[in-house]
């Protein structure tokens, strides 16, 4: 597949932090700061109807009164949410590009760069890319294929004009706008992020897909995405994001509301591998982020996959709420920590309904002298009946200067239900590296095959575009962790 | 929460506390009430306490007695040991020594068993250098409570190389009072190096009255020492339990502790171990029955400071009725200490749709050179298993019993003072026996 290699390629080049770049391009950017009037300010430049801004206030009125969440493993100075911008948007002429050929430029060129070739989005084996580039969508793809079947695949900010009674009616349905602080910035400041819908019985018939990327200096990117999966439907969605290296840490707030209804099933994958600050911790994104699921219906489904690889700070727990009889909920991750990098990671599963079943695999590695943290909660409810849940973590520590801390909570009220977790910490082996090595291979190769080994459970659940680049990823991420 | 009955009871009580004319151990007592005072009562807001209220305790309105009364009529306390074995026993009643019950055989050379008050009159300076030394860290409220409060106790201390044969058998009655008491016994084990004890509390009581006993323990063992500590809790289901152990283990000494907690309304055990010389090891295990409205809470906390050190926890529970149970277990590998195994489980059987289990097995691991790992398991009773029993012909109640017992059974039979077992394992039976009908 010409696309698959093309990823590879692009994936090979990254020799250590390629996407560290910036695009010079003149932003419309709101004053510096936070306060009522940057909302009212970035509702009006959305042209938004009463209701949200009135939401978005409700949620900054709250946010004032809410403390900073402590108790993740994660250490780093206060922010001041005072010196960021609130928003920035790419200069457009007139009312928007209507074709790849009104995009500025320098943005295409940026893309290129980013190895998304809008221009030859069709032959990335069917992948519709739903560029968000700070904060303002530029280009969607494959619209009208999606619109064919009913499926509706857009930024939010045009969902809320053309679909406001959709938006209303789930905006803040699973993560509630005072959930916790930085979900409550989010539903403040949300500037953009991606709509989809799958209507009754679709089957999507591509996989969705979104770029990140974090762009003008000092912008906090606060992206909101809300996947409406309607009765039988199904749709697998992938994420992936990377932004230029920066010397400022750069606050990323985003929240991902995720509904499935009756025999629905969701299919979110992430690939997050944004700047991690400089080897000595300077620098780097907070990636702050709440990502939580709902399987309201019957039999429906929601499955996490996520490979965190980037970041400065990482603070993320997706999330399922397993409301539905037989809704299954899943969690794949695998995060890696290198340098001074901190991650906090992990799931809640809350089963509810019957016979509701999760599994989750996590795998932590660390390296350098980073701190890798799974932070997980199942918790099985009275009436959960017949519900079943199997957890498994294992960190590999790589090198004697990181840590790598595993703490699961596990509340279970129903007699019927099994509840399984196990954990393990290692490093590894000795006998394993040294096959590799005795066979030719560098110890950099030989310690990429084997952590690519050990996390191979949760790569196999990436959709093929993802998981090429993810296993080069892993590579990459640790280098300059051995010898 | 407040902290206004405990002032009231310090107030009261600190004139006729024991040693209050050394200054040390005034400064102690002002010291960590000072503490207390500052951090009140754990709420569930804290997240180590984060499963468990003490709101019943302050509800309950507890008063504090000082001064021992002589006529509390028993004239025997249950043992737990085979009556024939000789062994040394030390009973307090309501948190009071008392010489009348207790029997102490004679010790071999190097060894001493004795009261915290006796040890006060007869060699206060020895106690300064080690009453406080294992529990540095009182930042919990409940340790420093103790510590401002405490009354009574035992203390252990073993001379280099003494090996104490015969087990030692600490009974506390509680609920003998005429109104509801709080009291605050404080024990200190001190073994130096090379020897070994094993140690057996047996908590249980005697009369009507509510009880709340918040008891604090010391353990210190030198290299290559050893020591067995075991305990049953089978307070009465209207009193309150918490005890806090800080033990320090130094290289190649062993800790091996059992606990099984069948009593209390609301009980927490908690036990935090150093291991602090190279081969150090512990071995941390429970098992816990409970059933109406019990609440028990068992949170450990493992530290490896040091290269080669091993730990193993196992903790097993039967939770029937509304009971609910909490285990936190943390396992923390400090900075280079490498070459640790540490392993730790937690099994539980729900019995009843009511019953709750809260877990949170915890890693923390800073060496790279270590094998880790945790389980947690919470579910019913195997079906395959009832139904191979069911199928031979015997009733679901009694298959359900075999089941329970044989799973509590493999922890009893671990642990290496055997003499105890058969205690342990006819409390299980009794628990089972009384379980209401509807198994």
């Amino acid at each position: 597949m010409a696309a698959t290699f093309e990823t590879v390629e692009q994936v090979r080049a990254l020799d250590k932090y390629k996407y560290g770049f910036v695009t010079d391009i003149e932003a419309e950017t709101a004053p510096k700061g936070l306060s009522e009037d940057i909302v009212r300010f970035i509702s009006a430049k959305k042209e938004e109807p009463e209701w949200l801004l009135e939401w978005r206030l409700k949620a900054y009125r709250h946010w004032l009164t809410m403390a900073e969440p402590t108790w993740s493993k994660v250490q780093f100075p206060p922010i001041d949410y005072q010196d960021s911008y609130y928003y920035s948007a790419p200069k457009q002429p007139g009312d928007g590009p209507k074709s790849l050929d009104e995009v500025d430029p320098k943005l295409l060129e940026t893309y290129e760069k980013l190895g998304i070739p809008l221009s030859e989005q069709k032959l990335l084996a069917g992948v519709a890319v739903d560029a968000v580039f700070d904060s303002v969508s530029v280009a969607t793809t494959f619209k009208k294929n999606l619109e064919e079947v009913g499926v509706i695949f857009c930024p939010i900010s045009e969902a809320v004009k053309n679909h406001p009674e959709l938006v209303r009616k789930y905006l803040g349905s699973v993560v509630p706008y005072g959930d916790n602080k930085h979900a409550c910035l989010n539903s403040a400041v949300f500037t953009d992020g991606s709509f989809v819908y799958i209507p009754k019985g679709v089957r999507c018939p591509m996989e969705l897909s979104t770029y990140f990327r974090i762009n003008a200096q000092n912008t906090g990117q606060f992206e909101r995405t809300l996947i409406i999966a309607d009765e039988g439907s199904y749709v697998s969605y992938l994420e992936g994001c990377t932004a230029p290296q920066r010397d400022e840490n750069q606050l990323h707030a985003a929240v991902v509301e995720l509904i499935a209804l009756d025999d629905a099933e969701i299919k979110y994958s992430t690939v997050q591998n944004w700047y991690p600050g400089d080897e000595d911790g300077k620098g780097g994104i907070y990636n702050f982020v709440t990502k939580r699921g709902a399987c309201r219906g019957r039999n429906s489904k929601i499955s996490w996959t996520q490979v965190e690889t980037g970041s400065a700070i990482t603070w993320k727990y997706p999330s399922c709420i397993l409301q539905g009889d037989n809704s299954v909920g899943e969690f794949y991750s695998i995060a890696i920590t290198n340098n001074h990098q901190q991650a906090d990671t992990g799931t809640k599963m809350i089963h509810i309904g019957k016979n509701t079943r999760s599994r989750i695999i996590a795998k932590g590695i660390s390296a350098g002298k980073s701190d890798s943290t799974y932070r997980g909660l199942v918790r099985i409810g009275a009436k959960a009946e017949g519900a079943r849940n199997f957890t498994q973590c294992d960190s590999l520590l790589v090198g004697d200067k990181c840590g790598a801390h595993t703490v699961p909570y596990i509340e279970s009220k129903n007699r019927r239900a099994i509840v399984e977790h196990e954990a393990t910490t290692s490093r590894i082996s000795e006998d394993q590296l040294f096959y590799c090595r005795q066979r030719g291979m560098s110890q950099e190769d030989a310690v990429a095959l084997v952590v690519n080994g050990f996390c191979r459970e949760v790569l196999q659940q990436l959709p093929m575009e993802f998981a090429v680049e993810a296993q080069k990823l892993v590579g990459i991420s640790l280098e300059g962790s051995v010898g | 929460m407040s902290t206004e009955t405990f002032t009231e009871h310090y107030g009261a009580l600190r004139d006729a506390l024991p040693g209050q004319d050394l200054p040390w151990l005034s400064r102690l007592r002002a010291d960590a009430f000072a503490r207390f005072a500052e951090a009140g009562l754990p709420t569930p807001r804290q997240e180590s306490w984060k499963y468990t209220s003490l709101r019943p305790i302050e509800k309950a309105g507890f008063g504090a007695d000082g001064a021992p009364r002589a006529c509390i009529s028993i004239d025997r306390a249950p043992s737990l040991l085979p009556s024939a074995s000789d062994h040394h026993r030390l009973v307090f009643v309501d948190g009071h020594h008392r010489a009348d019950l207790s029997t102490v055989g004679p010790l071999p050379e190097g060894a001493e068993l004795t009261s915290l008050r006796e040890m006060l009159a007869k060699d206060p300076a020895w106690l300064e250098a080690h009453l406080g030394a294992q529990a540095q860290d009182d930042s919990q409220a409940l340790l420093a409570l103790n510590t401002a409060m405490m009354m009574n106790g035992f203390v252990l201390r073993l001379a280099k190389g003494t090996v104490l044969h015969d087990p030692i058998e600490v009974v506390h009655l509680g609920g003998a009072g005429e109104g509801p008491l709080a009291y605050h016994p404080r024990n200190l084990v001190v073994l130096e190096p090379g020897s070994q004890a094993t140690l057996i509390e047996h908590h249980t009581h005697m009369g009507e009255q509510p009880y709340y006993a918040n008891s604090g323990t010391e353990v210190t063992l030198a290299e290559g020492a050893v020591l067995h500590h075991y305990k049953l809790q089978a307070d009465a289901l209207n009193a309150f339990h918490t005890a806090t152990v800080h033990a320090e283990v130094a290289a190649g000494a062993l800790y091996d502790a059992f606990g099984m907690t069948t009593g209390a309304r609301l009980s927490r055990n908690e036990i935090a171990v150093r291991l602090a010389g190279e081969e150090a090891n512990c071995h941390l295990n429970g098992a816990y029955l409970v059933r109406g409205e019990q609440h028990v809470d068992n949170t450990t906390r493992i530290d490896h400071l040091v290269p080669n050190t091993a730990c193993s926890e196992i903790f097993k529970g039967v939770i029937d009725d509304k009971a609910r149970a909490v285990f936190q277990g943390k396992i923390t590998v400090h900075r280079d200490a490498q070459h640790t195994n540490g392993h730790q489980l937690s099994k539980v059987l729900l019995l009843s749709d009511q019953a709750e289990i809260d877990a949170k097995p915890e890693l923390e691991i800073y060496a790279d050179d270590v094998v880790c790992s945790h389980g947690a398991t919470a579910g019913d009773l195997d079906h395959n298993a009832l139904f191979y029993l069911r199928s031979r012909g015997i009733p679901e109640k009694a298959a359900r019993a075999m089941l329970i017992e044989a799973f509590l059974a493999e922890s009893v039979h671990n642990i290496a003072a055997q003499g105890l077992c058969p205690a342990l394992m006819s409390s299980i039976g009794h628990w089972l026996a009384d379980r209401r009908g509807d198994l």
